[in-house]
């Protein structure tokens, strides 16, 4: 399939929310030959709420078009953060990815009704989650349409 | 998962249900295909039964925007509403590219936006994408 590209080409920012370094190791690994696409890393909740928001030190941050979210997090819970951001008018476009260990029914219905875009169990094998982080960055940057870049209005608050 | 993906194909013209059809049978991802013909119709079959029971839930929807009585934008905000709904991944297919429709759609809580390609080729592999990743590599609550 092709992609229409009508607007000039940029690179894909993603925002991976994910406290543990090997499948932050794996993460960069998978997508380590996709074209256009950079990986940002905050290892705890708070920190990516800075990343988010623009502060305490990210104040260059780019505004991701997706976020990878780990639920288990030091400081702020990838739950907690979740809301945070569906709740956040600056922030409720842009698709959130749940990335959990977890296979337990009540955290895969919360998640959604939190609105997460997607929820993924995360497999133990090495090789099967570099495959799922592949699909899950070619889901969503070559067949869904990812939110426009708004134009860039500051800091979102 | 090996339970066969049940799809709700809420979409108006009869055209673009059968071709819908037609792409998915060409599709590996065993499933059932249901329609609404409007948010409405799709709506009172997603509500608890008049007698008090709950109603049979797809594993994900696809969701045309232009449809007349309650339109795609319009089953997004009363699904927004309704935490049983928000449960169901909601994949809007269109044929719209514009940037307003996806931001309007995102906003809503619509778990992703897809442009339909007009080339049949190109739609059959779009269905099977989209079928493939709901099935396969996220889990939906149905499922879990």
């Amino acid at each position: 399939m092709q992609a229409t590209e009508t607007t000039a080409v940029r690179d894909v920012e993603i925002l991976l929310v994910e406290d543990e370094p090997g499948d932050v190791e794996l993460t960069r690994a998978a997508i380590a030959d996709a074209r256009a696409l950079r990986l940002h890393v905050e290892m705890d909740g708070h920190a990516a709420l800075d990343f988010l928001h623009r502060r305490n030190g990210r104040e260059h941050a780019p505004r991701p078009d997706l976020v990878l979210l780990d639920l288990n997090l030091p400081g702020l819970d990838g739950r907690d953060l979740l809301i945070e951001l569906k709740t956040n008018p600056a922030m409720v476009e842009i698709p959130v990815v749940v990335l959990s260990g977890s296979t337990a029914p009540n955290e895969i219905q919360r998640a959604y009704r939190r609105c997460a875009n997607a929820y993924i169990v995360k497999p133990f094998e090495h090789d099967k989650l570099v495959a799922i982080i592949r699909a899950v960055s070619s889901f969503w940057i070559e067949t869904a349409r990812l939110p426009p870049r708004q134009k860039d209005s500051g800091a979102a608050s | 998962m090996s339970a066969a993906m049940n799809i709700l194909l809420i979409e108006d013209n009869p055209g673009d249900c059968e071709l819908m059809q037609e792409a998915l049978s060409e599709v590996a991802v065993p499933h059932r295909l249901e329609i609404c013909q409007d948010g409405a119709a799709a709506l009172a079959r997603l509500r608890k039964r008049a007698d008090g029971t709950p109603a049979p839930r797809p594993d994900l929807i696809l969701l045309d925007l232009n449809m007349p009585r309650m339109d795609g934008r319009e089953f997004l905000a009363a699904r927004k509403a309704d935490p049983d709904l928000l449960e169901i991944p909601v994949i809007v297919l269109t044929t719209s590219e514009a940037d307003s429709d996806i931001r309007s759609s995102y906003r809503l809580h619509a778990n992703a936006f897809v442009t339909k390609p007009f080339d049949f080729g190109d739609f059959t592999e779009t269905a099977r994408r989209i079928a493939g990743f709901w099935s396969e590599i996220a889990i939906v609550p149905t499922k879990a």
